[in-house]
């Protein structure tokens, strides 16, 4: 086991009271955090996963945030994360959305049953009126046996009620027919919150016990589940409902028909904004005229007082690829504006509601490479940093899906930073070229995960997500979203970029990076009919991948060429940190097997596309749509084969 | 008949579901056996969308298919 004993976080987290929050996810509990805890938030990751805790203090007492969950287990990482929290409080103050109380009361009954006391926060009673939802609060409160505040946290309604009202909480009720169990189980652990998770079977509660997990989690929960369907039919009136625009649009949202025009318009609209006005004008300002024009003959100008920039150090300090010159530029002139603009969309998508509906309409395209539709969030993650999207593939159900998940984004998603340099670069070749770029590399991602998904053992899981109801998305919540996110990403990126910065610059000076020039020229010049200097961007790929395409920018090539060129190097694995990662997320020996078969892969399907246009000849009008059309007969093809492989060792396990 | 048989705008009661974690987490959404649920939407060879009461869950065809439901 991972963690056998209790995480560090709850002994570093200091206070009188443990306060913590609780609640399913969209339920608004951050506006609560921060109303209670004031400006000094601490963020800190919780031990063993990826997950961001926020803690702050209110008087003598702490307040700890907890990640949204439907329950308390051990499903996932969040669950896991909020169960130790929840389990480690003096009380809780848990946040339900008064639209949704059927679903949200079953994690309320849950901790109600740990027998922590609770305040519970009944939000967005404004839109459960707009629903025709009407609420009994204080049959609701008598039922639960613990005190409820209504509240519209969004219009500051009920906020400073549920901080007065703190010393109110209490233990409820707890489902009926489950206190016995409790009662017989209390002896042997330390609480009955950690006696309830015994009894549902909790693999890790049990294992820290040494005891073996408990064999009543479907009695325990069909029971809760009847309580809770008690409570909401006394406690709550509901108006038959009429069909709202927001209903509408989310339907027109996941039926292939109006879906997929309005993802390609969204798409486009990201392009707009991100891709040109970000990527040219506003990267524009902040890399050539701030960093190149004002802040690198800054720097240049100090390290002058202390050694010649022409000397080894100098150009290490401050040459071309110097370590206080090329970081710097970099991180904050070119990649902030883009990753940044990202993150603001990306807070848009999971504030609005999108992103559970993208997953629906796109659901029947990933099961063909062994994902389901939740499968499109790493993916669409990868867009903004491959990096951070290969953590998040930890939300992904299986081990399978994640392998195909990340094998995925280091082949074929480009991130934001490169995506930034290539849309500059294909701009000026012409239509065909972007189209040829973008099917191949469609292209390698269907066939590569159609083939995992035949080659790799057992089966993905389904599909089974909530759909919250569609929201105007706030601005001030996308805006903080968006600076924490780019923040973490600054703090993150800019000591890997100063590695590579140095690695690149003693290649430079030692003539390693001429000798793998002459190294891999067979294969540039000979394959792919590229001039050997294009090896250099190759190289300089390993260390950024869009470090390699800003290489190519600057390189006198043909359209073709060009293509090719691009084509390579976005199959190759990303950046540095994503191959770290990759390395700690997978392990030594499949991370070098994936690390080399990008390589392959790169560059045999870089190479094809030179051979091919080669074939049919370089200044036909009909090469570039030849060279597509042996692209979409390849990919049909290897599809075709990979589901024949498939559904036969389906048959073979039946039989 | 199973849950990926149903009609867009179908109410139907579930009866059972033959997937035991899938059971679980079923009843933790609110649509446990015997609950009687709403077809919102067929996505073409993909997922189910259902509805109970206020909330909305898309399902995944296979998964669909291991649920057991009677037209209400």
């Amino acid at each position: 086991m991972a963690h056998c004993h209790g995480p560090d976080l709850t002994e570093t987290i200091k206070g009188d009271k443990r306060i913590v929050l609780a609640g399913n996810p969209n339920t608004g509990k951050s506006v609560f955090f921060n109303y209670l805890t004031g400006l000094y938030v601490d963020v800190s990751n919780y031990p063993g996963t990826t997950l961001e805790i926020s803690h702050g203090r209110i008087g003598n007492d702490v307040v700890v945030d907890t990640p949204g969950v439907y329950g308390i287990s051990s499903f996932n990482d969040e669950e896991r994360v909020a169960r130790d929290i929840i389990l480690s409080a003096d009380l809780v103050v848990n946040i339900v959305d008064a639209t949704n109380l059927e679903r949200d009361l079953f994690l309320t009954q849950q901790v109600i049953d740990t027998g922590i006391p609770v305040l519970l926060v009944l939000n967005m009673m404004d839109e459960a009126d707009r629903h025709g939802i009407n609420i009994n609060v204080a049959l609701l409160s008598e039922l639960l046996g613990v005190p409820v505040i209504p509240a519209v946290a969004v219009k500051k309604i009920g906020l400073s009620e549920v901080k007065d009202n703190l010393p109110l909480a209490r233990p409820g009720n707890v489902t009926p027919g489950v206190q016995h169990l409790l009662d017989a189980m209390i002896g042997r652990v330390a609480n009955k919150g950690e006696a309830l998770l015994l009894l549902e079977g909790d693999q890790i509660i049990s294992g820290r016990h040494g005891l073996e997990p408990g064999e009543y989690r479907e009695e325990i929960y069909s029971r809760r589940r009847e309580r809770v369907n008690i409570i909401v039919g006394h406690a709550v009136e509901m108006a038959s409902e009429r069909k709202s625009f927001s209903q509408t649009l989310s339907g027109l949202m996941i039926r292939p028909i109006t879906g997929i025009p309005m993802l390609a318009l969204i798409l486009y609209g990201m392009y707009k904004a991100i891709g040109v006005f970000v990527a040219q004008t506003v990267v524009g300002v902040t890399e050539e005229t701030i960093m190149i024009g004002m802040f690198e003959p800054a720097v240049r100008g100090l390290i002058g007082e202390f050694t010649a920039l022409d000397s080894p150090l100098g150009q290490i300090l401050a040459g071309e690829f110097g370590v206080f010159t090329m970081t710097f530029t970099y991180v904050l002139g070119l990649l902030m504006p883009l990753v940044a603009g990202f993150y603001f969309f990306l807070a848009l998508f999971e504030d609005s509601g999108y992103l559970p509906r993208l997953a629906t309409l796109v659901d029947r395209l990933l099961t063909g490479m062994g994902l389901n539709g939740r499968g499109v969030i790493p993916l669409i993650l990868g867009f903004g940093c491959v990096t951070m999207a290969t953590i998040t593939t930890r939300l992904l159900a299986s081990e399978r899906e994640r392998i195909i998940a990340i094998v995925l984004l280091g082949l074929t998603i480009p991130c934001s930073a490169q995506l930034g340099v290539i849309a500059g670069i294909l701009a000026g070749l012409g239509g065909q070229y972007v189209a040829v770029y973008v099917l191949a590399v469609f292209s390698v991602l269907v066939m590569a995960g159609t083939a995992l998904n035949a080659l790799l053992p057992g089966n993905s899981s389904d599909l089974l997500i909530d759909l919250p109801p569609l929201r105007v998305p706030r601005l001030d919540n996308v805006i903080r979203k968006t600076a924490t996110k780019s923040y973490n990403f600054i703090k993150e990126a800019t000591p890997l970029f100063a590695l590579g910065a140095l690695l690149v610059s003693v290649f430079q000076l030692t003539g390693i990076l001429k000798f793998l020039q002459n190294l891999l020229a067979p294969i540039t010049v000979g394959f792919l009919n590229l001039p050997p200097e294009a090896a250099t961007a190759f190289i300089m790929g390993i260390v950024r991948r869009d470090f390699g395409a800003a290489g190519l920018a600057n390189m006198s090539l043909s359209s073709i060429e060009a293509t090719v060129a691009l084509i390579t190097i976005t199959l190759f694995v990303p950046c540095i940190a994503a191959i770290l990662v990759l390395f700690k997320e997978r392990g030594k020996k499949e991370a070098a097997i994936i690390w080399g078969g990008s390589w392959v892969v790169a560059f045999v399907f870089g190479g094809m596309v030179a051979q091919l246009f080669d074939l049919f000849g370089q200044e036909n009008s009909a090469t570039a749509p030849l060279v597509m059309i042996s692209f979409i007969l390849m990919t049909t093809i290897v599809a075709a084969v990979s589901s024949v492989v498939k559904s036969r060792k389906r048959k073979s396990i039946v039989v | 008949m199973t849950l990926d048989r149903v009609k867009k705008g179908q109410s139907v009661k579930i009866l059972s579901i033959s997937d035991g974690l899938m059971r679980i987490q079923a009843i933790r959404f609110g649509f446990a056996e015997g609950a009687v649920i709403n077809c919102e939407e067929v996505i073409p060879a993909g997922p189910i969308v259902i509805r109970r009461c206020g909330q909305q869950v898309a399902l995944g065809r296979q998964m669909a298919g291991k649920i057991n439901v009677a037209i209400n």
